[in-house]
């Protein structure tokens, strides 16, 4: 129930922030309880963009339901795509050839990039900066350049099928990545000049919505937000999937946890990922880029849960099988819904102009989050 | 910082030197990269004057196809719309006629043939699908129209110029004039 806009019995102004707000990037729909200008109760009103994919994927065939999961966290839509394939090809025990394996953890890392460049933009838009969104966008466009030419389009790619991928490499795919890593690099340091250092960002992020170890862990949150707060929670590193076994990268934790923490985190994860993508782009295997598989796939009776790193955190797939061709029930474990729920434990006590600040921090994509 | 890891990584956070804690410094090095940025390269094109090359592999509107002789692909199998996962295609089949085999490539052939694109999620597995290489994702994209309905393509906005009797249009449509 939303309650009624305007004071409460103790003098308390109850105000809401979206759902039509641009700092809540969609359709989430805070109420506030604010005592002055300070923070008193936080209650997220969710539901503005459910869709009721868990349901509509129970109709949907095994090749299909994997498209549909695209529109849940559309920023990271290639990582949604790849948790499905995984969970599909887990069951079956589909081996997925070398080349394809290669191919998907390239096109996750650069998903990755993507995904924090815009978040990167639209947090300094937040602050009121509106110029980083540009310099964020400009970078962002050449991965999805590089996606179009490959995948075919360019935010909800689809390029996952189980047991490999759709089509094989563009012939210009490795240039063109190795100009994009040369691009970012001179670029990074333009990001670091134009907000990080600055006073002024500082000063609003330093210190702002603390999360402790404990509570992030209580609240259950995963990714960035959670490794800000000093918990080891990459699904790479702890259950690696694919071929992040072999790679070398590190896992960026701070113990602060505060909104700069969380900045800083999201940043060294870009360079990571430009590190992994480094790593395999000059070394993708020849071979087949799908492995042969039954054109109607059944998926034996059982229940079976994967779960991979998103660029927000940690998401689950769960089919439950009858053994038929469609699953008897879908469940996905959103990262943004968990990180959501520890919002009103950061900012209680702050004032509201700290809200924005960090709610941007915790990179929410309402759709993620809704379903 | 006390790594919980091996691997972990610790985030830089060193205390700001005099000269960064300089409010205004910041504020002039921050318009000067904004301003240094006027003499470069422009990232951005004028677009519906200029239009970027798209890949083969692009998934825009549909397309029915045609073979060298002009006759319809299509054999209204149904394959497409099983496999669509949005419940966009819709078809009707019919015998073909004596006479008509300059018309339609096999017996069968799609007397009705509705694609909603307001439905579509174009993931390009109705092109997968098809036997018949007879349905493809072009590179046309962007539609605009006033009513919901004009979003409902049938036969007529879908399938390709015929190669003999519209040369022109068909070059038109492979973006080949």
């Amino acid at each position: 129930m939303v309650e009624e806009i305007g004071t409460n019995t103790e003098g308390d102004l109850i105000i809401n922030v979206g759902p039509q707000h641009p700092a809540t990037h969609g359709v989430l729909h805070l109420v506030l309880t604010l005592s002055g200008e300070t923070i008193k109760k936080v209650e997220p009103h969710l539901g503005y963009i459910h869709r009721s994919i868990e349901k509509m994927c129970e109709s949907l065939s095994y090749r299909q339901f994997i498209y549909v999961t695209s529109r849940m966290d559309y920023l990271s839509s290639h990582i949604n795509n790849h948790a499905c394939a995984l969970t599909v090809e887990k069951a079956m025990q589909i081996e997925v050839p070398q080349r394809a394996q290669y191919i998907r953890v390239i096109m996750d890392e650069l998903t990755r990039i993507a995904s924090h460049e815009l978040w990167w933009g639209a947090m300094a838009m937040d602050l009121g900066a509106f110029t980083p969104f540009f310099h964020a966008f400009r970078e962002r466009e050449t991965i999805t350049d590089i996606m179009e030419k490959t995948c075919g389009a360019r935010l909800t790619m689809n390029y996952m099928v189980p047991g490999g991928v759709m089509v094989d490499l563009h012939p210009d795919f490795q240039k063109d990545v190795k100009s994009f890593i040369q691009l970012y690099k001179s670029k990074f340091e333009e990001y670091n000049e134009l907000v990080t250092g600055n006073i002024i960002f500082q000063n609003r992020m330093k210190g702002i919505g603390i999360l402790s170890k404990e509570d992030a862990i209580s609240y259950g949150c995963s990714g960035p937000v959670a490794r800000a707060s000093g918990v080891h929670c990459d699904i790479r590193k702890l259950y690696p999937y694919e071929i992040y076994s072999q790679l070398e990268f590190d896992e960026i934790l701070d113990t602060a946890g505060d909104s700069f923490a969380r900045y800083m985190v999201r940043l060294k994860e870009m360079q990571q990922s430009i590190r992994i993508v480094e790593q395999l782009i000059d070394n993708i295997p020849e071979g087949e880029f799908q492995a042969k598989t039954k054109a109607v796939l059944k998926l034996p009776k059982g229940e079976f849960y994967q779960r991979v790193e998103t660029a927000r955190g940690e998401l689950g797939v769960y089919i439950v099988s009858e053994g038929g061709t469609t699953p008897y029930r879908i469940k996905f474990r959103s990262p943004g819904f968990s990180n959501l729920s520890a919002l009103e434990h950061m900012v209680k006590g702050l004032k509201i102009g700290d809200l924005v600040a960090a709610m941007g921090t915790l990179d929410l994509v309402i759709p993620d989050i809704d379903r | 910082m006390q790594a919980l890891t091996t691997r972990a990584k610790a985030v830089d956070r060193r205390p700001m030197t005099f000269l960064e804690r300089l409010y205004l410094w910041n504020i002039l090095k921050g318009m000067l990269i904004t301003f240094s940025h006027i003499f470069k390269k422009q990232p951005t094109i004028q677009y519906p004057e200029q239009k970027r090359p798209f890949s083969p592999v692009f998934r825009g509107l549909h397309v029915l196809n045609r073979d060298e002789e002009g006759r319809e692909r299509c054999t209204a199998c149904g394959l497409c719309a099983v496999a669509c996962p949005a419940e966009a295609i819709t078809m009707e089949a019919a015998e073909r006629l004596p006479g008509e085999e300059n018309l339609y490539r096999e017996e069968k052939y799609a007397a009705r043939y509705e694609i909603n694109m307001l439905r579509c999620i174009f993931c390009g597995l109705c092109e997968e699908a098809c036997p018949k290489d007879a349905i493809y994702l072009s590179e046309t994209f962007a539609p605009a129209s006033f009513t919901r309905q004009s979003f409902i393509y049938g036969k007529p906005d879908l399938l390709i110029p015929d190669p003999k009797t519209q040369p022109a249009e068909l070059a038109a449509a492979k973006g080949l004039s």
